[in-house]
């Protein structure tokens, strides 16, 4: 029986741990949901473009700071484009097409970070160990890696970072602003344009860090681009406009989707995780379509 | 219903283009087997996602998921049903596909937009995980890979590329016809209705329940018959990794490219979509005699699709149907403008 309950755990902390990766990838769309709420499709390209331009940096011989900060002004350079050849030409645009639009730019970087890269999978080594802390599993009987936990830590001091700025700056005022009414917010004089290279910017560090992370752990592979579409179902439960809903989102993804693959998938051949987030999402949308932190939309003809 | 003399006019050029010229001048195989055939499988997806997503306004990307259904339903069926006529298997695996429509377009019931594609992606990554797990959809195959059985009609074998592609010709014809009859009336209405502003529809007395399940069941027939006919005629075999999320962005891409909300837009995008790696190969191939490496081109390929989409998104959203009709407009008006000129002198 104690051998169960322990083992349940085991697997609950494995899916948590998974989830907060998850919630990572996720927290770079609610950055420009929460600023323009434009849903950002192509933000899995750049996860997958900002880390492998970060491992293809460091093959050139750059070192490991040196890397990152060029990989930085290369999101921000992207960021840059992005608002100046695609969303600009697109304001006042519907939701629809816009969200078309990002499916054109992440199939852009995509490309962009194959043709230039290679397509051959690599391996990120962030210095930090990928194997179970011998203390904590010999007391606790659980596995924890020290890369788990600079995952929740890197999730956490995002978290904090992000709320402060979008509560209690000037520039999260406007991005508020801005995602309730664009038109409105520049004619009271907030400078549109700026703030929306900021926040694109921002969510193309979000997409290196999250990188790292994930690159660290799977190896940066094009594979990555399919794990941030996962990042949907976490959103959806979480609620698209909310940071710490972003978070729990992606820790309850993370948790039933391995407990399902446990217990559940052997009776099938396995593979529940795949679609499970997904079937999860639509059950939890029948029910309350805000998600758990979103706020309620109201629409009027 | 009435049709304009032109339609007609129309229609029949492209009828004895399909069953006379085409069969009596294309004399190449490869044309049929690599270009023909799956261009109008996948110009019937393309319609079956026009219909959910051009004219109903819902964002689906479960093409691909409703297409293996209809493929390994057709399948079955054949493998199953001892003597079944394959214009019956096909209809039923359409069928099939469509009730699976009906089950996975219920979320959009509730939510619109983004929510809904994360719905839709649901259907695409449960059918094909339940037809690749269940051992019994692929008659207990250990290979992974099933060849298809090979389509007979009326006692007759179609096995030529030539009979394959009028298979598929009578029946893409004849789906089309349908669907453009169907966007003509009311039922097409009631879908643009509903996409243009779902709420002024409701309150019109257009049922959004009843309007938005039809066009999610009727999609998934196509797309049902699409995949049978894709697997039967152009793949030759079954596998559930060639229905995977990239082929249903794909056949987006048909119809944001090709234009929303036409039936025309649905032929033009699958040829593009088809075509035009064909064309950047042939070009990378002659052009630096396989110096690039496939997956430059490939990348290439991506990044020009990426490209082409933002662009149409911000000049033609309503896509390369719109753009012919304008060309065609300018070179019209030009022609009456040359012809009032020659008068006067």
């Amino acid at each position: 029986m104690l051998n169960e309950v322990l083992f349940f755990f085991e697997v609950l902390t494995d899916g948590l741990l998974a989830g907060t990766m998850y919630s990572l990838i996720a927290l770079g769309f609610v950055l420009v949901y929460k600023a323009s709420s434009t849903f950002n499709f192509a933000q899995g390209a750049m996860v997958f473009f900002a880390v492998l331009s970060f491992v293809g940096f460091m093959e050139l011989g750059l070192p490991f700071v040196v890397a990152f900060v060029v990989t930085i002004f290369l999101m921000v350079l992207v960021g840059l484009l992005t608002e100046k050849l695609v969303l600009r030409p697109l304001v006042n645009q519907s939701e629809d097409t816009v969200l078309m639009a990002t499916i054109g730019l992440g199939y852009i970087l995509e490309g962009l970070a194959q043709a230039t890269w290679g397509v051959e999978v690599r391996r990120l080594d962030l210095g930090i160990g990928d194997f179970p802390i011998e203390w904590i599993a010999d007391n606790l009987k659980l596995f924890i890696s020290p890369l788990d936990l600079a995952g929740g830590i890197v999730a956490a001091v995002m978290i904090i970072v992000l709320t402060f700025l979008f509560k209690y700056t000037k520039i999260g005022l406007g991005l508020r602003a801005i995602a309730d009414d664009a038109g409105a917010a520049s004619s009271i004089g907030i400078p549109l344009e700026h703030i929306m290279i900021l926040v694109w910017s921002a969510a193309g560090v979000v997409a290196l860090v999250a990188g790292c992370m994930w690159g660290a752990r799977a190896g940066v592979q094009f594979a990555l681009v399919g794990l941030a579409l996962k990042a949907l179902p976490v959103l959806i439960i979480g609620g698209f406009s909310s940071i710490p809903g972003a978070i729990i989102g992606g820790l309850m993804v993370g948790a039933t989707e391995k407990i399902l693959e446990v217990y559940i998938g052997p009776f099938f051949g396995g593979g529940i995780e795949g679609w499970a987030p997904y079937v999860m999402a639509v059950l939890f949308l029948l029910y309350r379509p805000e998600g758990l932190f979103g706020e309620k939309i109201i629409r009027r003809v | 219903m009435t049709y304009r003399k032109n339609d007609i006019r129309i229609f029949t050029i492209l009828m004895v283009l399909a069953f006379f010229v085409v069969p009596n001048v294309v004399k190449s195989d490869y044309w049929y087997v690599a270009i023909l055939i799956p261009w109008l499988c996948l110009s019937l997806a393309a319609i079956g996602q026009q219909i959910v997503m051009g004219y109903t306004g819902q964002l689906s990307l479960g093409a691909a998921g409703f297409m293996a259904a209809g493929a390994f339903a057709c399948f079955n069926l054949v493998l199953r049903v001892p003597g079944i006529p394959f214009g019956v298997a096909l209809t039923l695996s359409g069928l099939i596909a469509a009730m699976l429509g009906f089950l996975f377009g219920l979320p959009s019931l509730r939510v619109r937009g983004i929510y809904l594609m994360v719905a839709t992606l649901a259907s695409q990554f449960f059918i094909v995980w339940v037809i690749d797990k269940f051992d019994w959809f692929k008659n207990y195959d250990s290979s992974g890979i099933i060849t298809a059985q090979s389509i007979v009609i009326m006692g007759k074998p179609f096995t030529s590329p030539v009979a394959m592609y009028l298979v598929v010709v009578v029946v893409v014809t004849f789906l089309t016809l349908i669907a453009m009859n169907m966007t003509r009336g009311s039922t097409g209405r009631n879908w643009m209705a509903v996409r243009d502003m779902d709420i002024a529809a409701e309150s019109m007395g257009v049922s959004l329940l009843k309007t938005k399940l039809q066009a999610f069941a009727i999609s998934a027939f196509y797309c049902g018959v699409a995949g049978a006919l894709f697997a039967f005629t152009y793949l030759k075999s079954l596998e559930p990794a060639a229905f995977d999320i990239s082929l249903s962005f794909k056949i987006l891409f048909m119809v944001i490219l090709g234009g929303l909300g036409t039936i025309n837009g649905a032929f033009i995008g699958a040829g593009f979509i088809l075509l035009f790696p064909v064309l950047l190969n042939t070009v990378g191939y002659n052009v630096f005699h396989g110096q690039i490496d496939a997956t430059i081109i490939s990348s290439i390929e991506q990044i020009v699709f990426g490209v082409l989409i933002i662009i149409f998104m911000i000049y033609e959203p309503q896509g390369m149907a719109k753009l012919w009709v304008t060309i065609k407009q300018k070179i019209t008006l030009k022609f009456i403008a040359s012809l009032k000129q020659k008068r006067k002198h």
